[in-house]
């Protein structure tokens, strides 16, 4: 088995000295509070005082592999990984994953397999892993918030599964259900989205390989407010498109109604690819708070930097009408 | 700062005030909104002499609040700084981006700006000497937080992404404040005037004559 070390900074992401000087010069000539000073030196080494309960480390998981498609940046830390996410099922605070998913049971986990494709039914998570090498794979995540982070998952291609599952010329559509157990659940015992929370992909998306069914983290057991057993990561769009705790992969003829879709309709589009020029949502999409990165932004690139790989995807489409 | 004594920042403390600094000013708000009602039903008049206080922690924590966006918003935000970080173009793209989001491109911080603008010339006027000096209008305009405080739930109201249970808490609080005021002031008028305390005025210093 393979444990991948986090790689070394690479050099770009290290401040320069000039950077650092004119920081310092510009605190002090802001007048700034005392307040914002002492945030300012928090969030500049990254690690802010213990708060949420990170998730305890789960068992190793064994042959993961590299993968080329891995981002040289520096993973954010476990810590910051498994105490500030968005997961409503929960809860809607950053820290409510990491507080009430503690109990999630993902034991003797099922998929149910449904619509228009050859092998419908539940699918037991080790029918589901059986035959794929596990890969880690380090992906920019960028959060509809314009925050971001650097996640090495470890899971397995997504197309991988679609194959197993044979889908027919009418499949035009993947639509993935998350679990929606109000016993497990506080979040959903509130009507803040329509549950269960639905998320879908385009035949063609769900393909693409940067697309992976996730089940771990660090080289470790999914911890369960990252969305154990099984969660979806699309490193081109925004984070809310990984539906977290999978139970259902539907594959249907029609673009899916998705729960922020249905929310917002003006702020969430089907596609919701990240990008810089388009901010229907009340945040700036331009540029992004880096979760322990210092005080200053850095700029949101088009498709979270992934253009190359998947622009192809989008050619001819109206990016803005189709956000 | 709450959090911060308490330890309890999470990874992104620069993210989180911004927040707390808003929530702060909106419960300054309610609470300054509170002290008549609270006065009227106990006959407590004595606290109302922590409303100037309560309410310049409003503008306080409102300012600071706005400050934070300015800074971890908007500077953070600028990204480049193509004349150096301290410099008259940095001012000018902040200017710019700060003129933009209050001219419509975020319609939250055009309400917001203008709730805590509001709070300004209350801010401004709450000088024993201003109050003095203004009788009757310094009442009038010191009305004028209740405008403020209806558009900070408003602000609130448009900036969650999905959940409007806590705004909604706001908009309770503030609607059942600036209700119970309509409620007393018919029943003052329907009624004989010597039932409540404010009628009385001439036993109460100057300072505290003038209701909300
Ligand atoms: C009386 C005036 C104001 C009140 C009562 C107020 C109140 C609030 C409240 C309650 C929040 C939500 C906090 C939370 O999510 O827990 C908030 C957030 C915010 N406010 Fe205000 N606000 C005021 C003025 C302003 C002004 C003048 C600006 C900027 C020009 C502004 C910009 C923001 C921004 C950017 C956020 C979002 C912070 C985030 O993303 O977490 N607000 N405000």
């Amino acid at each position: 088995m393979l444990i991948k070390r986090p790689s070394p900074i690479r050099s770009a992401e290290i401040t320069s000295k000039r950077d650092y000087l004119s920081r310092r010069a510009f605190l002090k000539t802001s007048g700034l509070t005392a307040a914002a000073l002492a945030g300012a030196g928090i969030a500049l080494d990254g690690e802010g005082a213990p708060g949420a309960q990170e998730a305890p480390h789960g068992r190793a998981l064994a042959g993961v592999q590299r993968s080329p498609l891995s981002i040289a940046d520096k993973p954010s830390t476990w810590r910051q990984i498994t105490t500030y996410n968005n997961f409503y099922e929960f809860g809607v605070d950053k820290e409510s994953p990491a507080r009430f998913a503690k109990g999630l049971n993902t034991a003797n986990w099922k998929v149910t397999i449904d619509g228009e494709c050859g092998r419908t039914g539940a699918l037991d998570l080790e029918d589901i892993l059986k035959g794929e090498t596990l890969e880690e794979r380090i992906y920019r995540l960028r959060c509809v918030e314009a925050w971001s982070m650097v996640i090495p998952w470890v899971g397995f291609p997504l197309a991988n599964l679609i194959r197993k599952c044979e889908p027919t010329s009418r499949a035009k559509y993947v639509q993935f259900t998350t679990l929606d157990d109000p016993r497990q659940m506080p979040g959903v015992r509130s009507a803040v989205l329509d549950w269960p929370y639905v998320e879908g992909l385009r035949m063609d998306e769900a393909m693409h390989p940067l697309a992976i069914l996730a089940v771990g983290l660090y080289g470790e057991v999914l911890p369960n407010q990252n969305g154990a057993p099984l969660r979806l990561v699309v490193p081109w769009k925004y984070g809310f498109k990984g539906a977290k705790s999978i139970v259902k992969i539907s594959f249907v003829g029609q673009q899916p109604r998705t729960s922020w879709m249905k929310a917002e309709p003006t702020w969430y589009g089907f596609y919701s690819n990240v990008n810089p020029n388009v901010s229907p949502q009340r945040w700036s999409q331009a540029s992004e708070r880096v979760i322990g990165g210092g005080f200053f932004n850095r700029k949101t690139q088009m498709f979270n930097g992934y253009g190359d790989q998947v622009a192809h995807l989008y050619a001819g489409m109206d990016l803005e009408k189709f956000f | 700062m709450w959090a911060f004594l308490t330890d309890r920042l999470s990874v992104n403390p620069l993210g989180d005030l911004t927040s707390e600094t808003g929530i702060w000013t909106l419960r300054f708000l309610c609470l300054t909104l509170a002290i008549t009602p609270l006065r009227r039903i106990t006959g407590w008049n004595a606290i109302v002499r922590f409303r100037r206080m309560i309410g310049l922690f409003a503008f306080f924590y409102g300012s600071l609040h706005f400050l934070t966006y300015m800074l971890v918003d908007r500077l953070a935000g600028l990204v480049e700084f193509p004349g150096g970080l301290v410099s008259i173009e940095t001012i000018r793209r902040l200017a710019a981006s700060i003129a933009g989001d209050i001219a419509g491109d975020r319609p939250f911080i055009t309400i917001g700006f203008t709730a805590l603008a509001l709070l300004l010339p209350l801010a401004l006027t709450s000088t024993t000497g201003m109050i003095r000096r203004l009788g009757r209008k310094w009442q009038a305009l010191h009305r004028l937080v209740y405008v403020s405080a209806c558009l900070g739930v408003v602000h609130y109201w448009w900036l969650v992404k999905a959940d409007i249970s806590r705004p909604r808490y706001y908009a309770l609080a503030v609607g059942a404040l600036l209700g119970f005021r309509a409620w007393w002031s018919r029943r003052r008028r329907s009624r004989t005037p010597a039932r409540t305390p404010a009628a009385h005025p001439r036993r109460m210093p100057e300072s505290q004559r003038h209701t909300m």
